[in-house]
């Protein structure tokens, strides 16, 4: 999803002069940012957009709040997270891979998966936690197994997951399966695409 | 039944509490800012505290099917000590979230001089932004602690409708009744109000402007006293549209003011004569 792409999603939105005063402003004046950034659910509403799927009218309209910054997306961002509250975090979260940050972003990713609270993890994972580095992501995705996150959330899975996260994931069901509770299907399934042909023992074996 | 819990301390809570507030009927409440039984000593104590209450806390309720909103300020106790004022200057950018639908608990706990600075300072945060506030009263020399109460905000100029005097009893009901001002109610296990001294004083003045709450905290208080006054309001001839209009109705009329209260699918379940009033959603 490009901020162009967001941006025409949220046509619709209750009051959609309000975002566009508000994104002028912003161009001319990044200070402004931190007073149209809270109000942005009360604005522009917090129903899902049809248009731009996964994402909220709020986490959309912060997204591109965030993106029509002139200068300085990593100092605002830093600031917006860390004075936000949940669904300003979130959003913050969200609009990462769109903002000309590079890897400055990071310590927030560690921040919202410190957290426990769920969409709060879910959002750190996205296309943006490539800047992770591979300890931290496979604690990441074994936390959201852990939480009840599904793992849909997190962006190139196959791609990174490793005979490491295998082990992890093996380490869970394991404890589950003693305690006779499940795993969620979804860890089943990416911990036998992990294992399938290297004679490991699968999730569902074990 | 459904209850709107005004004012509780769930950050103090368990789980448990949570669930069988569930269970009775609670689905929305509204966590005031106060102190914290240890005193605090500095402001990054405090912006943890209010995060929490725009972050972890209504998660945390969501969990368990319960709407959580917020009121931050500067407790009168802890404005006392100048270590703590410097969060006065930090109110405003939580007084743009969300979830924060009244500046409180603001008001008197020894009525010195600082707290009369900051109870003034944030009523007219609560004019700056918009929103309601909630004033708490004091536990000692409360009779004439509420007039001061009732003179300070009739000098802020915000309008008393906006205003809630919470923790009245028999003696301070009478100095509130006719300023205008909302009325607020703390149901407690020994000390405040009980559910059956609640139900004499609905009888007596009324139930408009008024609003029952559990004030549950780290001491000992119950948070199914809202359910408990509900039952005995029944049980003594109340109407259930009575219950709804004293545990339901009233709080989300009042904290409506904000236009921030967001009740979502909770609104949707409102009875006929509540259908159509857009104070829910406000704002916008």
């Amino acid at each position: 999803m490009t901020a162009d792409e967001l941006r025409a999603a949220l046509r619709g939105v209750p009051d959609p002069d309000w975002l566009d005063a508000a994104l002028r402003r912003v161009a001319g004046e990044p200070d402004a940012i931190t007073r149209f950034f809270p109000a942005a659910g009360r604005h522009c509403g917090r129903a899902a957009l049809p248009d731009a799927p996964g994402w909220t009218a709020d986490e959309a309209a912060r997204a591109v709040l965030l993106t029509a910054l002139p200068t300085d997306h990593a100092r605002y961002t830093d600031t917006l997270y860390r004075q936000g509250d949940a669904a300003e975090k979130r959003a913050v979260l969200k609009a990462l891979p769109l903002l000309p940050i590079g890897a400055a972003a990071v310590p927030l990713l560690h921040d919202a998966i410190r957290t426990n609270d769920t969409r709060l993890l879910a959002a750190a994972l996205g296309p943006y936690a490539r800047h992770l580095d591979v300890a931290a992501w496979r604690q990441a995705v074994l936390k959201c197994v852990f939480t009840g996150v599904p793992l849909a959330v997190v962006a190139d899975l196959d791609a990174r997951a490793d005979g490491e996260l295998a082990v992890m994931l093996a380490g869970l069901a394991a404890e589950r399966h003693a305690a006779g509770r499940a795993m969620p299907a979804d860890a089943t399934d990416l911990l036998d695409r992990l294992t399938a042909g290297s004679g490991r023992t699968s999730a569902r074996e074990a | 039944m459904r209850i709107f819990d005004p004012h509780i301390h769930m950050t103090s809570r368990t789980t448990d509490d949570y669930e069988r507030m569930a269970a009775a009927g609670v689905r929305a409440v509204v966590e005031p800012a106060f102190w914290l039984g240890q005193p605090r000593t500095s402001p990054a104590s405090f912006t943890d505290y209010f995060d929490s209450l725009v972050g972890w806390e209504p998660f945390r309720a969501g969990q368990f099917g319960v709407r959580h909103h917020a009121t931050i300020a500067l407790n009168p106790k802890e404005a006392n000590d100048p270590r703590c004022r410097p969060v006065l200057d930090l109110l405003p950018r939580y007084l743009e979230k969300d979830g924060v639908v009244a500046v409180g608990e603001i008001g008197y706990d020894s009525m010195t001089p600082e707290e009369d600075e900051a109870f003034a300072a944030q009523l007219a945060l609560a004019v700056a932004h918009d929103l309601p506030a909630l004033v708490h009263t004091p536990h000692r020399d409360k009779a004439r602690g509420v007039e001061r109460t009732l003179a300070v905000v009739r000098e802020s100029g915000i309008e008393p409708g906006r205003v809630v005097v919470d923790h009245l009893n028999e003696v301070t009901v009478k100095l509130v009744r006719d300023t205008g001002c909302w009325l607020a109610f703390s149901i407690y296990p020994d000390t405040k109000m009980s559910p059956p001294r609640m139900v004499e004083l609905l009888r007596a003045y009324g139930t408009e402007r008024m609003l029952v709450n559990s004030a549950a905290d780290w001491g000992r208080s119950d948070p199914l006293l809202t359910r408990a006054t509900a039952e005995a309001m029944l049980a003594s001839g109340f109407s259930e549209d009575d219950v709804d209009l004293v545990l339901w109705r009233n709080p989300v009329e009042f904290y409506g003011q904000s236009g921030r209260l967001d009740l979502g699918e909770l609104a949707d379940e409102a009875p006929a004569t509540f259908a159509g009033n857009s104070i829910l959603r406000g704002g916008s």
